[in-house]
C-alpha cells in the first residue's frame, strides 16, 4: 500500500509540471554532464585503471609470482584473518549495541551514542597511540602483559584490536537510525502475542533490518581490510608476520617494486569494486526498509516481512 | 523440568538452524550469516594455523630505512652459513623504518634480538629509556660496533640541470632541497651535522680552531654562519618525509625537488634500480664520516633464548663474506682489505669529517640540534613565522 501511495505522488508531479520549468537549459546541462564525467573520470577511474595498468605492467606471470611471494601471501592471509576476527564480533556488537540504543530509551543513552562515535571521530594514528600508550612495554599494562609473556603491540593481537575498534562503529551506526525509524510497536505486539524475548529478536527485530544490517557488515569489512594508519603504529612492520595488505603495498612500493606494489593494491581496489557493487545493491533495499518504516509505520513492514514480500 | 524445556528450545533454534541449511524462503538471510560465519571460522582456523614449523629459531632484526636490500641478501647467506655450522635452522625477520621511529618501537616493547640502526643516538636511547642494553654496548664489537660506513652526498636529476656542485650551491635562489625529518628519521640528523660541518670547515679551514680558546669569537661566527645556512636549507624543503626510503621515493617516484640529500648507498641503490638516465650523483667536496650501528639487545635476546644466534649475526656482518656484500650494496666496509677491488671504486674519494671532532659525539649533538627545543626546531619555528 505504501509504495502504491509514494509512485502515485511522484506520477501526480511528473504529470503537472511542464518540463523546462524542471531542468536547466541544455548548454548548462551538457556542461555539467561532462564536468561530472571528466571529474569522475579523471579522479577516480582513471586512478583505478592506473592501479591495474601497473600491476600488469610486466605481465600477467609477473602479477601472478609478485602476489606469491612469502611476505605478501602472508601479509594477505593476516588480512584475511583480521577481517575474520573483527567482522563478527562487530557483527555482534553493532546488532547489540543497535538494539539497545535504537529500540530502548534511558539515562546515558545520548553519551552512549557520543561514545559510539569516537572511533570514527578520532584519528587511525592516534587510535594506534592509544593502544601503545595502554599495551606498549611503559603502558599502563605493559609491565603486566610482559611478566605473563603476552604480547600484544608490535604483534598480531595489537593489530587485530585496533582494527576491532576502529571498525566497532559500522554496523550499529548503520542499524541505529534504521531500529529508531521503525520504532518499537512491532516488537510490542510480537511480545503480547505470546513471543519470548529471544523470539522476538530473531523473527522480528532482525528480519526488519537485514538489509541495513548486510550493509553495516560490508562497510566494516571493507574498513577492516582497508586499514592503515592504526595498524600501522602498532604493526611494527615485521616481514611475513605482522604486515598487512596496506602496509604490504607501501613497503613492495618504496623497495622499488613497483608490479608488487600495484599487484597487493589491484587485490585491494577489486575488494574495494566488489563492496560497491554489493554496497549499491543494499543500499537500495536499506532505503525501501527505511521508506516503509517511515511512511506507513512499523506494522505494514512487518506485514510485508511476514508475507516474504521484500 | 525447567531444564528439559530449555533443552528443547536449543534443540528447536538447532533445528530451525538446520530448517535454514534445507532452503526455507524467509530463513534465507540467516543461512547467509550462517555461512558467512563459517567461512569467517574457517578462515581464522587455517590463519592460525599459517604459522612457523617446528625447529626453527627465529629473531627479529630492526634496521632503519635504507638497508632493506643489503639485510635481505645479508640474512639469507647468513642462514645458509649457520644451517651448514650448527645444523639449526634459523629464520631472521625484519622491520625497517625510520631510525629514530624504529628505537621509539623497541623502547615500547618490540621485541628485536638485534638493532641495527643509522646512529648510536638511538641505541643509546634504547639503553637509557627502556634498559635492554647497558651503556657501554658500543664497545662490545670491533669499530665503534659500526660494521659499514657511509656518508651523504646529493642526487640529482639526469644531467644536473641546476649545477649543484658542493654544499653552498643548496642555496641558490629557486633550489628545492629534499630531505627527511631529523626527528624520525637517522639519515635526516646525518644530512643536516653533514651541511652544518661543511659550513664550518669552509669557514675555519682547521678542525682544530673548534678546541682552540684563542679563536672562540672566530668558532661562534662560523657557528652563526652555520645556522644560517640551515635555516636557507629547510626554507627550500617543500615535504619532510619520515624516513629515507620515504624521501627518495618523493624524489625519484613523485619527481619533487631538485636535489635529495641522500645516503651514499641510497643513491648509489636509486641510481642502480632507476638507471643513470633518471638522476646522477654528486659527491661534494667535503661530507659526514656516518657510521651506523648494530648492536645485540641483551634483555630480548635472553629472554628469546637467541643471544647465541644472534650474536654470531652481528659478527658475521665483520666476516669478509659479510663485508662484501656490505660494499655490494653500496656500503663502505670497515674492513675493506677483504673486499674485492672493483666493489671498493664506486665509492669516490673525499674528505669525511666525523661527529666526534665536529659535534663532540652523537649525545651533545643530539642534545644542542635534534632534541625539543634544540636548534632545529628553533630554525623550523622561525621559519614558521617568516611564511
Amino acid at each position: 500500500m505504501a509504495a502504491s501511495l509514494r509512485s502515485n505522488s511522484r506520477h501526480h508531479i511528473r504529470g503537472h509540471a511542464p518540463a523546462s520549468d524542471l531542468t536547466e537549459p541544455w548548454p548548462i546541462r551538457l556542461a555539467l554532464i561532462l564536468g561530472t564525467i571528466l571529474f569522475l573520470g579523471l579522479f577516480l577511474v582513471l586512478p583505478l585503471v592506473a592501479v591495474f595498468a601497473q600491476a600488469l605492467a610486466k605481465g600477467w606471470e609477473a602479477y601472478q609470482s609478485a602476489l606469491c611471494q612469502p611476505d605478501t601471501v602472508s601479509s594477505i592471509w593476516l588480512t584475511l584473518l583480521t577481517t575474520a576476527i573483527c567482522v563478527p564480533i562487530g557483527t555482534l556488537f553493532g546488532l547489540a549495541a543497535a538494539w539497545c540504543l535504537g529500540k530502548f530509551d534511558f539515562p546515558g543513552r545520548k553519551l552512549l551514542l557520543a561514545l559510539l562515535d569516537l572511533p570514527l571521530s578520532v584519528s587511525p594514528v592516534v587510535v594506534g597511540l592509544m593502544f601503545v600508550l595502554v599495551f606498549g612495554r611503559h603502558g599502563w599494562l605493559g609491565y603486566w602483559l610482559e611478566s605473563y609473556g603476552i604480547k600484544i603491540i608490535f604483534a598480531v593481537p595489537g593489530v587485530v584490536l585496533v582494527t576491532l575498534f576502529v571498525t566497532g562503529p559500522y554496523v550499529a551506526r548503520e542499524l541505529i537510525p534504521l531500529m529508531e525509524a521503525q520504532g518499537t510497536e512491532a516488537e510490542e505486539a510480537a511480545l503480547v502475542l505470546g513471543a519470548n524475548g529471544w523470539q522476538t529478536f530473531w523473527r522480528v527485530t532482525l528480519p526488519q533490518v537485514k538489509w541495513g544490517l548486510l550493509y553495516g557488515i560490508i562497510l566494516c569489512n571493507a574498513r577492516a581490510m582497508g586499514e592503515f594508519g592504526a595498524v600501522s603504529v602498532v604493526s611494527g612492520h615485521i616481514r611475513g608476520k605482522t604486515n598487512t595488505m596496506p602496509l604490504q603495498v607501501e613497503i613492495l612500493y618504496n623497495e622499488y617494486d613497483f608490479v608488487g606494489a600495484f599487484a597487493v593494491a589491484s587485490l585491494l581496489a577489486g575488494l574495494a569494486l566488489i563492496t560497491l557493487v554489493l554496497k549499491t545493491i543494499l543500499e537500495s533495499k536499506t532505503a525501501h526498509q527505511m521508506a516503509l518504516a517511515q511512511v506507513s509505520g512499523p506494522e505494514t513492514t512487518v506485514a510485508i516481512n511476514s508475507n516474504g514480500a521484500t | 523440568m525447567q531444564q528439559d524445556h530449555r533443552l528443547i528450545r536449543v534443540l528447536r533454534s538447532l533445528a530451525s538452524v538446520s530448517g535454514i541449511l534445507m532452503g526455507r524462503r524467509e530463513n534465507s538471510f540467516l543461512a547467509g550469516l550462517w555461512v558467512l560465519s563459517l567461512v569467517m571460522g574457517v578462515v581464522c582456523w587455517i590463519g592460525c594455523g599459517h604459522q612457523q614449523p617446528a625447529g626453527v629459531i627465529e629473531f627479529l632484526n630492526v634496521s632503519y630505512d635504507p638497508t632493506r636490500e643489503f639485510y635481505r641478501e645479508l640474512n639469507e647467506t647468513f642462514a645458509a652459513k649457520w644451517e651448514e655450522t650448527t645444523g639449526q635452522k634459523v629464520l631472521i625477520r625484519m622491520s625497517h623504518g625510520g631510525s629514530g621511529k624504529q628505537a621509539r618501537a623497541v623502547i615500547d616493547g618490540q621485541e628485536a634480538s638485534v638493532v641495527t640502526l643509522a646512529l648510536a643516538y638511538d641505541i643509546d636511547a634504547i639503553s637509557q629509556k627502556a634498559g635492554l642494553l647497558p651503556p657501554d654496548w658500543q664497545k662490545r664489537l670491533p669499530e665503534n660496533s659500526c660494521p659499514y660506513r657511509s656518508t651523504i652526498v646529493f642526487l640529482v636529476r639526469r644531467g644536473n640541470p641546476k649545477a649543484i656542485r658542493d654544499w653552498p650551491d643548496l642555496i641558490k635562489n629557486n633550489i628545492q632541497i629534499i630531505t627527511p625529518n631529523p626527528k624520525t628519521s637517522g639519515g635526516a640528523r646525518w644530512n643536516y651535522l653533514a651541511a652544518w660541518g661543511a659550513v664550518l670547515k669552509q669557514e675555519l679551514g682547521d678542525w682544530k680552531k673548534l678546541r682552540d680558546p684563542a679563536f672562540s669569537a672566530q668558532v661562534a661566527a662560523a657557528q652563526q654562519k652555520a645556522r644560517q645556512f640551515l635555516k636557507e636549507l629547510f626554507r627550500r624543503v617543500p615535504v619532510l618525509d619520515t624516513g629515507a626510503r620515504g624521501a627518495t621515493m618523493t624524489f625519484v617516484q613523485r619527481k619533487i625537488g631538485d636535489v635529495l640529500l641522500a645516503w651514499e648507498n641510497e643513491a648509489l641503490l636509486a641510481v642502480k634500480q632507476l638507471g643513470p638516465e633518471q638522476v646522477e650523483i654528486v659527491t661534494p667536496s667535503i661530507s659526514i664520516l656516518a657510521e651506523p650501528p648494530v648492536a645485540l639487545v641483551d634483555a630480548v635476546a635472553d629472554r628469546l633464548g637467541t643471544r647465541q644466534v644472534a650474536q654470531a649475526y652481528l659478527e658475521f656482518l665483520y666476516s669478509p663474506q659479510g663485508q662484501q656484500l656490505a660494499a655490494k650494496h653500496f656500503y663502505r666496509p670497515v674492513r675493506p682489505k677483504d673486499v674485492a677491488p672493483e666493489l671498493l671504486a664506486q665509492f669516490p674519494k673525499l674528505e669525511l669529517f666525523t661527529i666526534e671532532e665536529v659535534f663532540g659525539g652523537w649525545a651533545k649533538a643530539q642534545k644542542e640540534h635534534f632534541d625539543d627545543g634544540g636548534i632545529f626546531d628553533q630554525i623550523l619555528l622561525e621559519l614558521q613565522k617568516q611564511r
